[in-house]
């Protein structure tokens, strides 16, 4: 491949690279990110492979397969796309693959039992573009994960891919891409939400020969994984955006900070890098031009606080990933003391599609200060999980209920927790609420990276701040004393409420601590980390009084606080719990209905799991 | 596996011997022995002239690197905030009450280790469990028999 020199012979290579696609060619696209893997989409590939080499010794068979990353419906893994009809099959088993051959391309028949059943209204759903989950979103840069390949750099130009980088060295200043950038209304998608376009131009005007930019890929965030799915399934579209940036910035070298438990984004994008340069995207003399660049990746080694700008420097030059006082920020003195740019992927990611559509154009998604779109992973107690793209602004309920479908079994809708371990819970009652960075703010959560967990009336509140404290205490650094030491009391505290020696003094003593620990810490994780416990005590006070003052855990998760018993109008006696129970604590005759040694009991819910006749109750 | 010195320093010698490189060798390391040996973290002090509190403190912060031996077989258990609304911390104590240890330790026989992890990303599929680097999602305390046999199961064979 000779490097390509300029605009022109880009766009001759995209006409050569479509003039080799056939449309009308049935392509099968296989969600192969982490998510549909594990549910065993490879299988699925295989299937395919071998059907496709078997039927095509009966007859000619003009079928392509695409191997792409996560198309974001991971409720319905493993699952394809047929095109150029746009039907869509779901949960598939490697034995599917001939029959879908035989049937829905050679015989153009859409086989029933394959299809999305819609949890709200029941009925089945053919087609991509009618299932609510994809209808009610504006997939602007999540979408294009199905319709590339990764690991093939022509997918990406097929799109216009690179065009962005090739207009921005052509035609535009690196001041002109600055207020492009600002005028965008682009704001980090990593948590804080600083303004894109300014951090550049701070860094620009930072004095110095050398900068760096940085991809933070380090997602900590747990229950959060929109840049995972990014990473793995549209590499090329951040390496644009980073190139795109470090021209506006003046940088030559910039580096992927990517997450260690990641292992297939890793991957992919050291492809994408490699391809990148062969194509003469990084490298010497870009697009014909005095701009050089290259990228490396350097891979995280599992701690949550180097997603922490300073933290993350630290960790790249090799020492303990423990933030450093600010100012000096990093725009001005950050890794090896040179000034560098920090941004997160799904921030890049939305870099080329400034430039292409234009700022005017994009700023026109959103709402107040904040434009365009932004992706959130909708986990927990939901029908459809997965990502889920909108743009900003939309009401919680509608991501909830329109696009999520719901809580699942008929449950009541609690809480939805946003922004991590930083952010915190919003109640039922502000399900109206526009979902943007300063609305989030107002009601005590934040936007964060993305993440929203679901959570039903059979989730604990208390548990759930507990559940965070506990992750942040183990995930703090150790450097800040307020931090360090405040976030075990707030754990210890939490812990005596889950057990039932908590007291109302123990409450307020919480509510003193809190303040304390945001005020006195240095970094964004112990400024935040009250968060999740201060949240929930504003909403749900109720049920850490219920859990301090009657004893009791309302949503029967706190072990020592609830009793598992049998429904004796419910149970047929099967004795199915009794072989599950691992401490023979079940006893009973056959047919007859059972009961629960609570001496022997020790709360593990394996009854509860087997059990078919919902005769478990947990109180 | 045993140890072997200069297995140690091939590894090292493909990194430039610069303090940045520091993480990725001890990563390196890592892969080959599944931890993190008290000789190797010597050796990489020596080779990349740094002091050893400096390698002891890094390999100490991430949550990578082990410096016990590890068992055979290692099982993840994702605590995640999706995992865990959805019963992940119920399948870790039922893993840890089956196999007499705790998250972090390895059974006597050195067959299993029990890790827990903060989020893998697959969140759909919670709670979820990686033994080996095989994924199994909607884990529930009654496959947890079939799973331990599964894994132990392939040693037999082979």
């Amino acid at each position: 491949m000779n490097k390509i020199k300029n605009i022109d012979e880009l766009g001759k290579i995209k006409t050569e690279i479509i003039k080799n696609l056939s449309p009308e060619t049935p392509c099968i696209i296989i969600s192969c990110g982490t998510c549909g893997q594990a549910r065993g989409a490879l299988k699925i590939v295989e299937a395919f492979r071998d059907a496709i080499k078997k039927l095509e010794t009966i007859q000619e068979l003009p079928i392509q397969l695409r191997i792409t990353g996560c198309h974001g419906f991971c409720e319905v893994e493993p699952n394809i796309i047929i095109e150029p009809e746009g039907i869509f099959y779901v949960k598939l088993k490697p034995e599917d693959a001939e029959i879908i051959i035989k049937e829905t391309i050679i015989n153009k028949k859409i086989i029933d039992r394959l299809l999305y059943v819609d949890p709200v209204t029941g009925k089945k759903i053919a087609y991509k573009k009618d299932i609510p989950f994809y209808k009610y979103q504006n997939q602007l840069i999540s979408g294009n994960n199905s319709l590339i390949d990764p690991t093939k750099i022509d997918d990406y130009i097929a799109i216009d891919g690179y065009k962005g980088l090739a207009k921005v060295l052509t035609d535009m200043s690196p001041e002109d891409v600055i207020s492009e950038g600002k005028k965008s209304g682009l704001r980090g998608r990593g948590g804080a939400g600083f303004p894109t376009g300014l951090k550049w131009e701070i860094c620009r005007a930072s004095k110095g020969e050398t900068k760096y930019v940085i991809c933070n890929a380090d997602e900590g965030d747990p229950g959060a994984y929109m840049d995972r799915s990014l990473l793995e399934g549209n590499p090329h579209s951040i390496i644009e955006g980073i190139i795109i940036g470090a021209y506006a910035i003046g940088a030559k070298e910039g580096i992927v900070y990517a997450r260690n438990e990641y292992p297939l984004a890793v991957k992919n994008v050291g492809i994408a890098i490699e391809k990148a340069r062969e194509y003469g995207f990084l490298g010497k003399n870009i697009f014909g031009t005095d701009f050089s660049f290259d990228i490396k990746i350097v891979k995280g080694a599992g701690a949550f606080v180097c997603g922490e700008e300073t933290a993350l420097i630290a960790s790249i030059e090799g020492k303990r990933g423990e933030p450093q006082q600010r100012p000096p920020f990093p725009a001005q003195k950050g890794l090896w003391g040179k000034p560098t740019n920090i941004n997160n992927v799904e921030t890049w990611a939305n870099v080329p599609v400034i430039i292409n559509k234009g700022a005017d154009l994009y700023s026109k998604i959103g709402i107040g200060r904040s434009k365009g779109t932004k992706i959130f992973s909708l986990v927990g107690k939901i029908n459809n999980t997965g990502l889920v793209e909108v743009p900003m602004g939309i009401p919680l309920r509608e991501i909830v209920y329109d696009i999520g479908g719901g809580i699942p079994k008929g449950k009541k809708f609690k809480a939805v927790q946003t922004g991590g371990p930083s952010g915190g819970c919003i109640p039922a009652e502000l399900l109206d609420l526009p979902v943007d960075y300063d609305k989030l703010t107002e009601v005590g959560s934040i936007m964060g990276s993305g993440g929203m967990i679901v959570m039903d009336e059979n989730t604990c509140m208390v548990d759930i701040a507990k559940y965070f404290l506990n992750f942040l205490r183990d995930e703090s650094c150790g450097k800040c004393l307020s931090c360090r030491e405040g976030l075990d009391r707030m754990y210890e505290i939490l812990n005596d409420i889950t057990e039932g020696h908590g007291t109302m003094e123990q409450l307020n003593l919480l509510e003193e601590l809190a303040p304390v620990v945001k005020e006195a810490s240095m970094c964004g994780l112990g400024q935040t980390a009250s968060n999740p416990v201060l949240s929930t005590l504003r909403y749900f006070r109720d049920e850490y009084e219920a859990h301090i003052k009657s004893k009791k855990c309302p949503a029967g998760v706190c072990k020592a606080l609830i009793e598992y018993s049998i429904d004796p109008e419910k149970c047929t006696g099967c004795t199915a719990c009794v072989k599950a129970c691992p401490q023979e604590a079940i006893i009973g005759e056959k047919k007859k209905p059972h009961k629960i040694n609570q001496n022997e009991c020790i709360k593990c819910g394996a009854c509860k799991d087997i059990c078919k006749f919902d005769a478990i109750k947990v109180e | 596996m045993e140890f072997n010195l200069n297995k140690v320093d091939s590894v090292i010698d493909k990194h430039p011997a610069k303090r940045d490189a520091l993480i990725s060798i001890l990563q390196d390391i890592q892969s080959e022995y599944n931890w993190l040996p008290r000789e190797a973290i010597i050796e990489v002090s020596k080779k990349l002239n740094i002091p050893l509190i400096d390698v002891y403190g890094v390999a100490t912060f991430f949550s990578q690197f082990s410096l016990k031996p590890r068992g055979k077989h290692i099982i993840t258990v994702c605590l995640g905030t999706a995992c865990h609304v959805r019963g992940g911390p119920r399948i870790l104590d039922e893993f840890s009450r089956r196999l007499n240890i705790k998250a972090g330790e390895t059974t006597e026989d050195m067959q299993f280790t029990l890790e827990t992890v903060n989020c893998l990303g697959c969140c759909a599929i919670g709670p979820v469990v990686v033994i080996d680097g095989e994924y199994y999602g909607g884990m529930t305390s009654r496959k947890i028999d079939s799973l331990l046999a599964k894994h132990t199961k392939v040693d037999s064979n082979q």
